[in-house]
């Protein structure tokens, strides 16, 4: 009962935060200036821009505006593409499917091979392996994603020519982008599984489970491991909404045709509708995830149950 | 039940220890930690190992269940349990030991039990681990196991989580736990200490009960002589890594013969041992290593600065300090966003004097308000009602800004002086910050002062430039207190100041304690839960329970002449050190000392009080 009033609580939380996230995006459209004279083209006269400020409805009252596009919003409509003249919300939902498949791959990939080795590191804290896993992830997050999408590329597109630089539809195509895009939440997994793991181990309560003559086995997997997890499934949490949001370089580097690339594209072509689809996207992934991630702790951590 | 010493089973341990040694790595040497440790428990036996923190008392302990870091740790000689040498054990068939034949329960039971598995799975796993049980069989198992150490309502524990349950309960199940598959040996590692002194009577009777339902061998690690004399029929005194003492408890207390077990049975606060004293007392301590020579006079003497040479305050006095009905509530939120829906009443119309120069002691047990009534007095927590005078002003009338004097007259100690001095400064700007803050000294005469102040707790001058990781517990309670003299302060509120350290280092900053009031006429307020240090130190005793005062007087009346039950049962519960008292106490239900939750808007109880001499009143 009380673990079911906390997760509405949750909800109810999202919900405002939603609210917050729309009066942002909707305002940002006027922090550029004039919106009118922003999308039309720079040789368009004042006739036309007075033309499309009615057209856009961007003459009503502020309120009036914001509740048409709060209304919209919540209906599903985004409002219209200026560069394509298609609902923005359609072209959004075209481009969700790639980054999707991009982000589960990466995240599933990295989560495995980090969970793996950052137990194994914790297990053989400082020795050998640790040091050698430490020092992968180490790398995996100092390198930037562009320089390494751009060195697989060359590796394996320009000199092995083993796997295509860009497009979608194969799995081969599929290897690099999310190798590239996993790199940094491998490594940042492998740390912190590694560290939670460790800390966890520490515990009084791991002493007196050895003195109970527990196997060392069934103390990470049994005793520590549902209490390292806790950080680790929020911090997942955040990394996979943070990549279904889009991933604008690795979408751009492997030509991914994804919810990343048309942010830069509407961004650069100044489609404004469909910016604001994206981000209020963006932030609705966000929330949602994190109430999973709530939701996630409910049943791990018994403490939240209260 | 009191027990005949087990001399046939001491001929046939159960366990016998030859010549244990373990070292530590440190920077690639090895350190020695135990060095040469030899006894041997028998059937039924209890073995209490002794001695301050650092001795090496847990060392050994967990040296005997191999539970040192290995690598790190270098374990020789032999730990023998029926013939079986565990320190030549290969790594599983020790395993298939612990828990089994030998069983270790800890000091924290708060931190000891996993917090997101249920305590009936905890359980139940050390019987489906060593006994192969399935899950229904370990699980009927341990409902029993419940029952043997009294874990009321054995069926819904089973599901609960530790974090459900309270110190007392928590320790009853490592209990359980360490006792489900009957073994030889159970090794206690200051089991009771972080417990009330009520629910420590109530786990050390059941700890001698199973010892006997179960003809177990017990090793007793603490360093409280009071649990020693309780339970322990012999009694080896460890030092510096090494055994210096070892006999039967009786004879130990009654003739001891090192240096060291005398300074450290010197130090035991003895409850009882001021009757008819009527101001407070400095321990007389035996002389030993840190320890201060025998001061005989002080047994009857003590501070003497008042005109009249009674070391009494002024009975006619102003008040310095007056509470008047105090109340300070805390709203226990829950719901969507946090709306309160009850309140705690952590202090409930608390009224006491303090005049200058007096100690007046806030007895209880954890959560019954006494430190939420010290901090409200200073306006570190907010108070719901009531008043606050001190030196004649409304402390909490007063803004913020006007509060100047508040916080130059009365200082606090704190119970950890490990967190209570920041680890980057050094301590003697420790000392001068609040002497410069208030203004009370300049940058030019500060460092004087600080030599002064230092020379005054006992510490060298020249310590001034060090580090506070460079000091003891002992040495830096003692800096805390430098620090707050600096400011000549009228009152201190010590809030639990000695609980932390060991029982010489205890006697010793009491003594200071009581030094500094002499010679300074300082008012102490000190909150505490420790009986015995209560006795010495105060002139007037509160009791507080479940947030309320119930029973306040001169030191003597209340140690002397208790009235409300809780008093009693406060003292009743306070182990004492002498092996041939044994037994005499009685054990209490389970009471939650801590005040009830509260519906917002709950009308307040109206209590009434009798008086049972001037200056004593009872609630009733």
């Amino acid at each position: 009962m009380k673990s079911l009033r906390f997760v509405a609580g949750r909800a109810v939380q999202g919900v405002i935060v939603m609210a917050g996230v729309s009066l942002i995006v909707f305002f940002a459209l006027f922090l550029t200036g004039d919106p009118a004279a922003v999308m039309m083209p720079p040789d368009a006269n004042r006739a036309e821009i007075e033309a499309f400020r009615h057209a856009m409805g961007y003459d009503d009252p502020i309120l009036v505006q914001y509740l048409r596009f709060v209304g919209g919003v919540a209906s599903g409509d985004f409002g219209r593409s200026l560069r394509f003249q298609r609902p923005a919300f359609d072209l959004l939902f075209e481009r969700l499917p790639a980054t999707a498949l991009l982000a589960v791959t990466a995240l599933l990939w990295s989560s495995l091979l980090g969970f793996v080795l950052g137990t194994l590191a914790a297990v053989r804290k400082n020795g050998a392996i640790d040091f050698a896993i430490r020092v992968i992830s180490l790398l995996g997050q100092a390198v930037p994603v562009f320089w390494l999408g751009l060195l697989l590329i060359i590796v394996f597109s320009l000199k092995l020519r083993w796997l295509p630089s860009g497009g979608i539809g194969t799995p081969a195509q599929l290897v690099m982008p999310s190798l590239a895009l996993g790199a940094y939440y491998f490594s940042a997994i492998t740390r912190l599984v590694r560290a939670s793991l460790i800390e966890v181990l520490g515990e009084n309560y791991i002493r007196t489970a050895r003195a109970k003559g527990t196997s060392e086995w069934r103390i990470v997997v049994h005793h520590a491991m549902r209490n390292a997890l806790i950080p680790v499934i929020t911090v997942q949490g955040m990394y996979f909404a943070s990549l279904l949001g889009g991933a604008l370089i690795t979408e751009i580097i492997f030509a991914w045709p994804g919810i990343g690339r048309l942010a830069v594209d509407s961004i650069q072509t100044k489609d404004f509708p469909v910016v604001q689809a994206v981000v209020l996207f963006a932030a609705f992934v966000f929330v949602v995830t994190n109430f999973l991630v709530d939701v996630a702790h409910v049943f791990l951590n018994p403490r939240v149950r209260l | 039940m009191t027990r005949a010493p087990q001399t046939a089973a001491v001929n046939e341990p159960v366990v016998r220890v030859e010549d244990l040694s373990v070292a530590f790595s440190a920077r690639g040497a090895w350190r020695s930690v135990v060095a040469g440790v030899s006894f041997a428990i028998g059937r039924r036996e209890t073995l209490a190992l002794v001695g301050e923190s650092g001795s090496g008392k847990s060392v050994t302990a967990l040296a005997m269940m191999r539970l040192l870091p290995r690598g790190a740790t270098r374990t020789t000689g032999r730990v023998l349990l029926h013939g079986r040498d565990l320190v030549a054990l290969p790594e599983a068939g020790m395993r298939a030991m612990r828990g089994n034949a030998l069983a270790m329960i800890f000091q924290e039971p708060m931190t000891s039990l996993n917090p997101s598995l249920t305590v009936g799975d905890q359980i139940s796993e050390v019987l489906r681990q060593h006994r192969r049980m399935r899950f229904a069989q370990a699980k009927a198992e341990t409902l029993h196991l419940f029952d043997k150490v009294r874990i009321p309502a054995a069926d819904r524990r089973f599901g609960e989580y530790p974090h459900q349950l309270s110190g007392g309960m928590r320790q009853r199940v490592m209990i359980a736990m360490a006792l489900a598959c009957r073994p030889k040996l159970l090794i206690a590692d200051e089991p009771t200490t972080a417990l009330d002194v009520t629910i420590q009577a109530e786990i050390l009777a059941l700890i001698r009960r199973l010892q006997e339902e179960e003809d177990l061998a017990v090793l007793f690690i603490t360093h409280d002589m009071g649990v020693v004399a309780e339970l322990a029929d012999r009694t080896a005194v460890m030092s510096a890594g090494a055994i210096v003492e070892s006999a039967e408890t009786a004879r130990l207390f009654a003739a001891p013969r090192e240096a060291h077990t005398r300074m450290l049975l010197s130090a035991v606060p003895r409850l009882g041992s001021m009757r008819g004293i009527r101001r407070p007392a400095r321990f007389p301590l035996a002389g030993a290593a840190g320890g201060e020579a025998v001061a005989e006079e002080d047994v009857n003497g003590g501070p003497a600065a008042t005109p009249d040479g009674t070391g009494l305050p002024d009975a006619g006095a102003p008040p310095l300090l007056k509470v008047r009905g105090l109340t300070v509530r805390f709203d226990s939120s829950s719901g969507f966003f946090g709306r309160s829906t009850a309140r705690v009443h952590a202090v409930e119309d608390v009224s006491f004097d303090i005049r200058p120069g007096e100690t007046l002691a806030l007895v209880g047990e954890s959560g019954c308000g006494k430190s939420s009534t010290g901090r409200a007095i200073l306006r570190l927590v907010r108070a719901h009602s009531g008043a606050v005078e001190f030196a004649g002003r409304d402390v909490l009338a007063l803004p913020k800004s006007d509060l100047g004097f508040l916080r130059r007259d009365v200082q606090m100690i704190f119970q950890d002086p490990f967190a209570s001095l920041d680890p980057r400064m050094r301590i003697g700007a420790a000392i001068a910050e609040p002497m410069l803050v208030h203004g009370v000294a300049s940058r030019r005469t500060v460092p004087e002062r600080v030599a002064e102040l230092l020379a005054e707790v006992g510490l060298e001058a020249a310590m001034a430039d060090r580090w506070p990781h460079e000091f003891s517990g002992g040495q830096r309670q003692r800096i805390c207190i430098a620090r707050a003299l600096g400011l000549a302060p009228k009152l201190i509120i010590a809030d639990e100041a000695v609980s932390a350290l060991d029982a010489s280092i205890k006697a010793q900053i009491v003594n200071l304690m009581l030094d500094l009031q002499r010679d300074l006429g300082l008012a102490f307020l000190f909150i505490s839960h420790d009986m015995a240090v209560v006795e010495r130190i105060s002139h007037r005793v509160a009791v507080m329970y479940r947030g309320e005062i119930v029973e306040i007087g001169p030191r003597a009346a209340i140690f002397e002449n208790p009235q409300h039950a809780y008093t009693r049962r406060l003292l009743a519960a306070v182990p004492v050190p002498d092996p041939a008292h044994r037994g005499l106490r009685r054990i209490f239900d389970d009471a939650d000392p801590q005040p009830p939750l509260r519906a917002m808007g709950d009308p307040p109880v109206r209590r009434r009080w009798r008086t049972v001499a001037p200056g004593h009143a009872v609630q009733v």
